[in-house]
């Protein structure tokens, strides 16, 4: 392959150098990037002050944090991980870098909104930063559920705020990329051959774009409620406090597919490349894409069984739930049976890839006992929810962003990394994963409850081995920043196709040109074809 | 001009103003007579006609292309359901 400039060395627009060539840059990649950098300064904190929190917690009574500093700490907690990184992890890091590149794109459509999109998420981040250091953080619960976050003194207005400004970024991401699949694919690439990983963007972007506005203009209400005293859901003022719940989990039920569908896509693209084989049912996995967008921004209520809606609609909403476990099982089916009798090549991405599928498949079916209305009752707001969610959104979307990293690493930087320390992290990751969120299972089942500070001593055992498995996976996480950062140190040299990938960004240089393709990008009539791959010499890619 | 035929005149912009003032006005009176569950449907399809108003007329949907229209259509159909789906709770309490 012809030796081209990357993007790093020839800024868009040009007329820009050194930092202002990033500040102002069109480039969907530098753009990309900058999301990256962002988001792990932003997963890091959130890390520690989740640590601190499993601190408190590893022994009875008050430790590290005061009540009132625990409340707002995991709070804090909550919306920095929710809404400053798993919704736009994957998306906008990896969703910017290469959806343009999947599709045979030079750029997104609107360049300057995606740039946009990255201030209103920096600007989202600071006024939540901000809100800090005056009248303390928000102390809530990142659901800011009323009437507490109406009647509580801390500073609800300002975090209410940020997420209302985050929002505004999301939304114009999923502007972005529905605009931009539509008008900047690729002549001859048909709605068939997009890659998976863009399919899962494309469905995400729908529900970034339908959803969002409702949860902005709901935290927009409650701020109204707060500085004007309109009767709106607080109920001493005629308010319904049960609407509020709908509204809000009207969005960040769906978000929850804005966080693993993405993810979803990640292992999609994965899993064939080191099967050496085509993946199982692109069609169904197209499918259970837009099927999951669909339905799962159908059954907000099943967050709501214990607030005192109708008995109707707990039922409807319970109904719905087993439903959206179709798709998502369509999806496991799907990894697995590619997996099968291929000729599977062990790599960094495909270990995080297959402790995903693992993971999240527990978290997919601990979700069903919580659908489940009768058993939901018993384990409502216990650590069983704290356990479940963070297997599918730790384990499912914060595991394919640590797959995805791994993955598309030499292409974004054009270096490899050391496999061995990559394992060593992503053991000891996985392994403290198991022991701190395992306990929290039998914890809820025995009745913990969650967002409290301490507890009876029965439940002292299963809080220490949670917060022991803490610090492994923060020692892990550490280690995989570390070992990737490494990398930066060593020369370019990873190549254009270190794994044998046959999408198209394996067809470009690492790192990419500035407008990605050196030639018209060659569509293929099935993405996931490897029979060229499998001709070629066997590649072991290094770093081992 | 290319796009001159799809510039609505002030006059017909002054009156969709007037008839989305009016309208408001109509939802807040409607909110001080009780007439039940036909109180939320009274509001909804005001709210429904405002809606389509602002798009038709401020923001061209007269004019767009299909996709535009059929995207539209489908986020309308989306948030219909997503009302609707409220009325499980609301309706049954």
């Amino acid at each position: 392959m012809e030796t081209v400039a990357s993007f790093y060395e020839t800024p868009e627009p040009a007329r820009f150098t050194g930092i202002r060539s990033w500040l102002f840059t069109l480039d969907h990649k530098r753009i990309g990037l900058m999301y990256l950098y962002a988001i792990l300064f932003w997963f890091l904190l959130a890390v520690l002050l989740g640590g601190v929190l499993r601190l408190e917690l590893m022994f009875p009574g008050e430790t590290v944090l005061s009540p009132q500093l625990y409340n707002s700490a995991f709070t804090l907690h909550g919306v920095i991980m929710i809404f400053l990184f798993i919704i736009p992890a994957l998306p906008a890091v990896f969703g910017n870098f290469f959806l343009p590149i999947h599709i045979g794109a030079e750029d997104v459509y609107f360049p300057k909104l995606n740039l946009l999109s990255w201030y209103l998420y920096m600007a989202g981040g600071a006024i939540a930063v901000f809100s800090l250091f005056s009248d303390g953080f928000a102390d809530t619960g990142w659901t800011f559920y009323v009437p507490f976050s109406i009647s509580t003194n801390t500073n609800v207005s300002t975090a209410v705020f940020a997420a209302f400004v985050l929002g505004f970024s999301s939304m114009l991401t999923g502007l972005n990329f529905i605009t931009t699949v539509h008008k900047m694919r690729d002549r001859a690439m048909g709605w068939l051959q997009i890659p998976l990983f863009t399919w899962s963007l494309y469905a995400t972007a729908w529900v970034q774009l339908l959803a969002t506005p409702v949860v902005t203009i709901t935290l927009v209400l409650v701020m109204i409620e707060r500085f004007f005293n309109v009767g709106l859901f607080d109920p001493a003022r005629g308010g319904d406090p049960i609407l509020y719940q709908h509204l809000f989990w009207m969005y960040s039920h769906p978000a929850v597919y804005i966080m693993i569908l993405p993810g979803m896509g990640v292992i999609s693209e994965i899993i064939p490349v080191f099967a050496r084989k085509s993946i199982f049912g692109y069609k169904a996995l197209v499918g259970s894409s837009l099927a999951i967008a669909i339905a799962g921004s159908l059954v907000w209520a099943h967050h709501m069984y214990t607030s005192g809606m109708s008995d109707t609609a707990v039922f409807v909403f319970s109904l719905l739930t087993f439903v959206v476990a179709i798709p998502s099982a369509i999806k496991v089916f799907s990894w697995v049976a590619t997996l099968y009798k291929g000729a599977i090549q062990m790599t960094p991405p495909l270990f995080f890839s297959l402790c995903f599928i693992y993971l999240f498949s527990v978290g997919g079916l601990t979700g069903l006992v919580l659908g489940a209305a009768g058993a939901n009752i018993h384990v409502h707001d216990t650590h069983f929810v704290v356990a479940h969610f963070h297997f599918t959104m730790f384990g499912g979307t914060g595991f394919a962003f640590f797959a995805a990293l791994h993955y598309w690493w030499p292409k974004m930087f054009g270096r490899m990394y050391d496999f061995k320390k990559a394992y060593i992290a992503a053991i000891l990751v996985t392994g403290g994963f198991m022991f701190h969120y395992v306990p929290m299972f039998i914890l809820g089942l025995q009745g913990m409850p969650r967002r409290y500070y301490d507890y009876l001593p029965q439940y002292a055992t299963g809080n220490f081995f949670a917060g022991f498995g803490a610090l492994f996976m923060i020692f892990g996480i550490g280690l995989m920043v570390a070992n990737l950062l490494a990398s930066l140190g060593r020369q370019r040299d990873a190549g254009p196709d270190p794994w044998g990938g046959v999408t198209l960004e394996w067809t470009i240089p690492s790192p990419p040109p500035v407008h990605n393709f050196v030639r018209p990008p060659e569509i293929m009539a099935y993405p996931y074809d490897f029979s060229g791959v499998t001709d070629r010499s066997a590649q072991s890619p290094k770093g081992e | 001009m290319e796009h001159a035929s799809h510039i609505f005149s002030y006059k017909t912009l002054g009156l969709v103003l007037g008839t989305l003032l009016v309208l408001t006005g109509v939802t807040v009176g409607a909110s001080y007579i009780d007439l039940g569950w036909i109180n939320v449907w009274i509001t909804l399809v005001i709210a429904s006609a405002k809606a389509s108003l602002v798009l038709v007329v401020f923001m061209h949907m007269k004019s767009a292309g299909k996709g535009v229209v059929v995207s539209f259509l489908s986020t309308v159909f989306f948030l219909a359901i997503m009302i609707g789906f409220i009325f499980w709770d609301v309706a049954f309490r």
